[in-house]
């Protein structure tokens, strides 16, 4: 499927956005991403991803009754430049469409906005924090609304960017959950997709004919970020052949890992309670460099024992094949 | 000939933070035809103020630069080789920005 301009021809009569709509409704359906009833957050940043997931989800709401209770849930990093201004653009949408909006602050819940880190960490490894405190607070903003669900706009080039994104660290945890449309359900808030085989092309398309309100701008720390490689490489190949990116996220689902393979086992974190495959989770350990002024912790591979267990560090540091080395320990 | 150019996803930032531009394009050469690699090369050297590599990459746009001409993907139309005619309406938007 060669994104829009298939679409387009696949068309005829009709227009791109009606063939849109419905393509997001069969995933939707033939998926079962929801249930009857429901309340479910939707993560808006006010981006252009979940600009377009917002009003789309509330019009397939409305047209096929899935009697779902929708809610806005934004998170501030504060991020001053980026997101004080998207911010509006989400409040402006509340209005527009018509959904009650909760914000959720990093000030509030960890006490350091984005600014602040930044500062004191400097240029490198901004999105390591970001990423775990997000994740994080959209769970907090999810209980506090007391949703069953939250659902987030993550497109095709995403998921086809996580991939190689893992593969690249040797990620085999991560490899094997990013590709699911839904994850979580084991823990506090599940979490969907419905845009997993959207193309961004395809939806700042909508937005444009559509002439949906969001707000266009790169984040002011992501420059620096990892991910950066996998989108310009991503976009490169997209250019060569289009169909390359639905083939990654169907090798990444297609993925089967060794069973000589070390996996983490989950667990929950001792400090707080979340979700955590050891013995303290990221955002602890993150959280605990930054309080003791040590910005490196938890960053890359450990040296240091926030987690006490000396006998894990021994046991990594003899192991003696790349196979047998725990998940996510190799560094670059 | 005339056109309407627009820039959108915070192109608009590399032309003086103006989003829609009406120009006039004249050919020095002999055809009366203007394709899209010709109105790329005049929309670099007189609409773009700044960072030029963020809009285009070698003779063409940037990966991740979506191209509209007259509401339809250029793609459709041939890319660099789409022919361009008088009061046609091309858009650029950019895609490489968070969701």
């Amino acid at each position: 499927m060669e994104a829009g301009e298939e679409k387009s021809k696949k068309a005829g009569g009709e227009c791109f956005y009606e063939v849109f709509e419905e393509e997001i409704h069969q995933v939707i359906v033939g998926n079962r991403l929801f249930k009857f009833g429901e309340r479910v957050a939707i993560g808006a940043s006010g981006g252009k991803d979940s600009s377009v997931l917002a009003y789309v989800l509330s019009e397939l709401n409305r047209r096929h009754s899935y009697g779902l209770d929708l809610f806005l849930l934004s998170i501030d990093e504060g991020i001053t430049g980026y997101r004080d201004d998207s911010l509006e653009t989400v409040k402006r949408n509340e209005v527009q469409y018509g959904l009650p909006l909760q914000i959720v602050s990093y000030k509030d819940l960890y006490g350091w906005t984005m600014d602040e880190i930044v500062k004191m960490i400097g240029l490198k490894n901004n999105c390591t924090f970001c990423g775990v405190f997000r994740r994080q607070a959209l769970d907090r903003g999810a209980a506090l609304l007391k949703v069953d669900k939250l659902v987030t706009g993550h497109n095709a080039d995403d998921i086809a960017e996580t991939v190689v994104l893992n593969i690249l660290r040797g990620d085999i945890a991560r490899l094997s959950r990013c590709t699911s449309i839904t994850t979580g359900e084991d823990g506090p808030i599940p979490r969907c997709k419905p845009f997993k085989y959207t193309y961004e092309k395809e939806i700042v398309m909508y937005a444009y004919f559509k002439k949906l309100d969001y707000f266009s701008t790169e984040c002011i720390y992501s420059p620096n970020a990892y991910r950066g490689f996998a989108c310009e490489f991503i976009n490169d190949l997209e250019r060569l052949r289009p169909r390359a990116i639905l083939d990654i996220i169907k090798s990444g689902e297609d993925f089967r890992i060794a069973t000589t393979t070390k996996m983490p086992e989950q667990g929950t974190c001792e400090r707080c309670g979340y979700i955590s495959s050891q013995k303290w989770c990221k955002a602890c350990v993150l959280l605990e460099g930054l309080n003791r002024g040590l910005p490196k912790m938890g960053i890359g591979r450990p040296r240091g024992n926030v987690n006490g267990d000396y006998k894990d560090i021994k046991a990594r540091s003899t192991a003696k094949t790349i196979e047998s080395k725990q998940c996510g320990s190799l560094d670059f | 000939m005339q056109f309407t150019l627009e820039f959108g996803g915070g192109l608009e930032l590399l032309c003086d933070s103006v989003k829609i531009h009406k120009v006039n394009i004249n050919l020095l050469n002999d055809s009366d035809i203007l394709t899209m690699k010709d109105l790329l090369s005049w929309v670099r050297t007189n609409l773009i103020k700044e960072r030029p590599e963020m809009f285009m990459k070698g003779d063409t746009v940037r990966p991740g630069v979506l191209v509209l001409v007259n509401d339809c993907d250029w793609e459709l139309s041939g890319q660099l080789d789409t022919t361009l005619e008088d009061k046609d309406v091309i858009v650029f938007i950019s895609t490489l920005h968070g969701g």
